[in-house]
């Protein structure tokens, strides 16, 4: 049976699309700020660290975002407080915290549940998207554009001066931490597209394809969430075909992309320097 | 008035100046000069709040923090990221942020001042390039640009003649003598002694500490500057001039 075939038939793949192409345009979003920043390390490390917060979500019943948030937001300031008040540079404080969290989140999970369900959440499970998952994820979706509508901006010039924006009295710290805040919400909401490991390669590979071809940033955010969506339909349609786990078969397709555009891209121009030649 | 009262910043514990004071008059021109490391761009920095400090600065007799949207200030553009995908108009644009709430884009009118700003440095053919593909004196004409557009009545430059080519130091200081004019205070960080007389009204000499300040005229001597850099340096210098 082939793919656009079963879509009209399976209702579970068609959230599952849906819940992908969400992931896509959010994450390539977020990304070119986290990639803009420096914060590709950053964007690893929160991303893992929301592990035991989704656990201690499972264990109480709560809902997977409100404890992600918790821990995400706990394991950002930690490395702010470590970098601050200690000499280790700030990629150590990062290293040291998240995985701490992580093996935290580990541990947690093996007293809480059975071994299925690690591997669903540190690889995806996109095939089990429920409608209450789509809501939520639709919902986060939204209060993700909208974050970045609102602090446009903001983002714009703390990511590229921060400096100038301390000077004239913004506060660039309390964006940061909103930013960590929004990078969590995605992470829990990639959760089941491409789970905890590989959230990483869908905020930076899109963001990273789009910034080799353009100079302009509202493009640039256009372009990344156009790549992160083709990846996450052509990575779903590959995972159908083949059988092959969903996460690494649309970060497979992210990553082609981006090797697409390392060759021909105008602006990096692997392919220009040798026609130069 | 801009005044700097018993400033003191220390970095693991050695104060890198202690109870530093020092006055900025409005329209004039103020240079600090100094050896490397003597504290110049720490002097600033702790200024504007951006490192930590004690003691007091005030403009005006208020504290200077309160009117920071009053205050330009640029700085030393190594750690710049040039690939950023912003281009040049864009940056001068940000000149005018300072005054815009949040959730509030920039305007026409804001659009305007920034092209009029590019315009005065020369760079409005410029606009709408990426501003890693300029020369280091574009670049920094943009940043003095985007100073003009936030029309503030304290300019702080920390080192903004280095690297840069004639035209554009001329340019720069072209600028400068506008903001005179117009009053405002001006404070330029600068590391090149040979022209200290022919660009500043009032001078600075910084080693960990004041070593002497007031009118150029006054202040720029061989005694002065033998105290600050090397009595090598000082007579190479007043040799020269004298001869």
């Amino acid at each position: 049976m082939n793919f656009i075939h079963a879509l009209s038939q399976y209702g579970f793949l068609q959230s599952a699309l849906i819940c992908a192409i969400l992931v896509g345009i959010m994450s390539g979003l977020v990304g070119c700020f986290i990639i803009l920043r420096g914060m590709s390390l950053m964007g690893d490390a929160i991303s893992h660290a929301v592990l035991p917060g989704v656990a201690v979500a499972y264990m109480l019943g709560i809902n997977l975002l409100l404890g992600a948030s918790i821990f995400g937001i706990l394991a950002a300031l930690l490395i702010g407080y470590v970098a601050a008040h200690s000499k280790v540079k700030i990629d150590t404080a990062i290293g040291v915290v998240f995985s701490a969290f992580y093996a935290g989140g580990f541990i947690l999970i093996s007293l809480a549940s059975s071994a299925t369900n690690l591997h669903h959440i540190l690889f995806g499970n996109i095939l089990a998207v429920s409608d209450s998952d789509l809501k939520t994820t639709a919902v986060v979706g939204a209060l993700v554009i909208l974050f970045i509508v609102a602090f446009y901006k903001e983002l714009k010039l703390t990511s590229f001066d921060p400096t100038f924006a301390r000077t004239y009295g913004f506060k660039v710290q309390a964006l940061h931490y909103a930013l960590m805040l929004v990078l969590t919400l995605v992470t829990v909401s990639a959760l089941q597209t491409v789970g905890i490991i590989l959230v990483v390669a869908m905020l930076i590979t899109p963001a990273a394809t789009a910034f080799l071809w353009t100079d302009k940033l509202h493009v640039m955010l256009g372009l990344s969430s156009v790549v992160g969506v083709l990846s996450a339909i052509a990575g779903l349609w590959l995972s159908f075909t083949y059988n092959l786990a969903s996460g690494p078969a649309i970060v497979i397709v992210a990553a082609g992309l981006f090797a697409i555009s390392f060759i021909f891209s105008p602006k990096n121009g692997l392919l220009k320097g040798a026609l130069a030649r | 008035m801009l005044n700097v009262h018993q400033l003191t910043v220390a970095y693991e514990a050695t104060p890198v100046f202690k109870d530093l004071s020092v006055a900025f008059a409005p329209g004039k021109i103020t240079g600090i000069i100094g050896p490397n490391g003597a504290g110049k761009s720490t002097l600033i920095k702790a200024m504007l709040g951006l490192i930590k400090s004690s003691g007091t600065v005030n403009y005006n007799k208020q504290p200077l923090l309160t009117h920071r949207k009053q205050i330009a200030y640029v700085e030393q553009r190594k750690d710049l990221d040039l690939t950023f995908p912003i281009s040049v108009f864009d940056v001068v644009l940000t000149g005018t942020y300072p005054h815009l709430r949040v959730l509030q884009s920039p305007g026409k009118l804001q659009r305007q001042q920034a092209h009029a700003a590019l315009q005065q440095v020369n760079l409005a053919e410029f606009a709408q390039r990426q501003i890693g593909n300029l020369s280091g004196g574009q670049l920094q004409r943009v940043f003095v640009a985007r100073a003009i557009v936030q029309n503030a009545d304290v300019i702080i430059l920390d080192e903004p003649f280095v690297g840069i080519d004639m035209h554009s130091e001329a340019a720069i200081m072209a600028i400068l003598q506008q903001w005179r004019q117009a009053g405002k205070t001006i404070i330029v960080i600068h590391h090149d002694l040979n022209k200290v007389s022919q660009y500043f009204d009032d001078l600075v000499i910084l080693n960990h500490g004041i070593v002497a300040a007031g009118p150029t005229a006054e202040v720029y001597t061989q005694a002065n500057i033998s105290q600050a850099f090397s009595s090598d340096l000082s007579q190479v210098l007043f040799t020269e001039e004298a001869q």
